[in-house]
């Protein structure tokens, strides 16, 4: 039996050269909502814990001068719902990230835990999709970006090369009359896991939508953008029929798992119900 | 195993302790350092028994290692009352028989006192969602959201 070790370094590069030393047996601690569950269950047994929690850049919140947002990976859900203007201008890819467990978890959670516990449930990563927001990852052999869309690869599986850590996320800037949202399904109000998720980012010129990207989570291996739904949309006045066309490649786009939360004739009914639900709820942000 | 050295404030006051590398704040505060208001209930984040605050927010101390309390600030339960002197809510809590067992109340005053502090005049709903992570078996709920709506009107009423 091995023993786990601890280490909180204060530096990216001294965490990437851990975590790459470690050869698999490390794991990185954000939150800890994901992994200390996995290690109280015994699933996972760490060689190495590297908490990215005391270096900077994963931790904090930064305005772009041409009015985008770098936030870090480890910043939490509590705290990115304190910044002044981040739900402002992403309320979806916020409510995405806060839909994430209780109060308490809340105060640990974060894009970069959600996104590389590897959850096709995540209910973060369909806002960050939807936003089009680019990963920053740093490992052995330097920093890279990469879309978030393109981080997933199963259940509990990323393609994030070995040693690679991801240390923040990039969303773009936000064109005028611009709106963002995201719905889950879930037959409680609160603190469940997602039958399906849909997130929807919209920009609009008058009543014709210019922009569109539809994402959604649990109806496949990985959460899934779908440009079909995007193509429909955009061109449109969202009128009836672009909306039905959306909702039709949103169904098209799934192939998700039966289980206990729902069946998969279940999930790929609702994939279009809340394709055109978000998809109000943005168009409405986005007018306004 | 090696141990860790932390040095942590707890509770406003300054502490020391050795921890294994993957040890939970929460099996620190109980079987370390004596803390044992904070309950184990799940030790999976669900049921909020074990709710302390870090740096003043809320968090599940069973989902905390203990050695990233290292340069940070715990808040527990053990802390709420000011000497003899009961928090509001803990006053509250017992005139409105907001418990039954007791195990899941630590936690919802470590919550309740959270959410005070950030929104001294809270909806129900917003009560309701705020203490969803906390779990109690006996109540029902009623009496404790009643007490913490009851002892936010009585703070706002102080405060004025």
């Amino acid at each position: 039996m091995t023993d786990t070790q601890y280490l909180a370094p204060a530096t990216l590069d001294e965490a990437v050269s851990a975590f790459a030393s470690a050869n698999g047996a490390a794991r990185i601690l954000a939150g800890g909502t994901d992994l200390l569950v996995q290690m109280q269950a015994g699933v996972v047994k760490p060689g190495l814990i590297v908490d990215v929690k005391k270096i900077g850049e994963l931790t904090s919140v930064e305005e772009t001068a041409d009015g985008g947002f770098i936030v870090g990976a480890a910043v939490s859900g509590a705290k990115l719902e304190k910044h002044p203007n981040f739900g402002r201008v992403w309320p979806g890819a916020l409510e995405g990230l806060n839909l994430i467990g209780s109060t308490q978890v809340q105060g640990r959670a974060s894009f970069g835990g959600n996104l590389c516990n590897g959850s096709p449930a995540a209910d973060s990563v369909p806002g960050l999709v939807a936003a089009g927001a680019v990963a920053t990852i740093q490992g052995p052999n330097g920093r890279r970006e990469m879309p978030v869309e393109d981080i997933p690869a199963g259940p509990g599986k990323t393609n994030l090369a070995p040693g690679e850590i991801v240390v923040s996320f990039t969303f773009p800037p936000r064109p005028a009359h611009s709106g963002d949202a995201y719905l889950r399904m879930i037959p409680r109000t609160e603190m469940d896991i997602a039958v399906v998720g849909c997130g929807v980012n919209l920009t609009m010129d008058g009543n014709t939508c210019t922009a569109a990207r539809v994402a959604l989570g649990a109806v496949a291996p990985t959460v899934r953008r779908v440009p079909d739904a995007e193509a429909a949309l955009i061109g449109s006045t969202l009128d009836d029929a672009a909306i039905e066309a959306a909702a039709a490649a949103c169904c098209a786009a799934c192939s998700p798992i039966n289980d206990k939360r729902g069946t998969i004739a279940y999930r790929t009914q609702v994939a279009g119900v809340l394709l055109k639900r978000t998809t109000a709820i943005a168009a409405e942000r986005a007018k306004a | 195993m090696a141990k860790i050295h932390v040095t942590t404030t707890i509770n406003g006051e300054p502490e020391e302790f050795l921890c294994d590398p993957a040890e939970t704040m929460l099996d620190v505060l109980r079987n370390r350092l004596g803390l044992t208001g904070a309950k184990e209930g799940c030790a999976t984040g669900d049921c909020g028994a074990c709710s302390i605050t870090l740096d003043g927010t809320l968090v599940c101390s069973c989902l905390m290692l203990a050695a990233e309390a290292e340069g940070h600030e715990i808040g527990t339960i053990e802390g709420m009352a000011d000497g003899d002197h009961l928090h509001p809510l803990q006053q509250k809590f017992l005139e409105m028989a907001a418990l039954q067992c007791g195990i899941c109340t630590p936690g919802f005053l470590i919550a309740a006192k959270a959410l005070l502090e950030e929104n001294p005049d809270p909806t129900e709903t917003e009560v309701r969602f705020w203490l969803a992570g906390n779990l109690c078996r006996c109540t029902g709920y009623d009496k404790i959201i009643r007490a913490v709506m009851d002892t936010a009107a009585e703070m706002r009423e102080a405060a004025q």
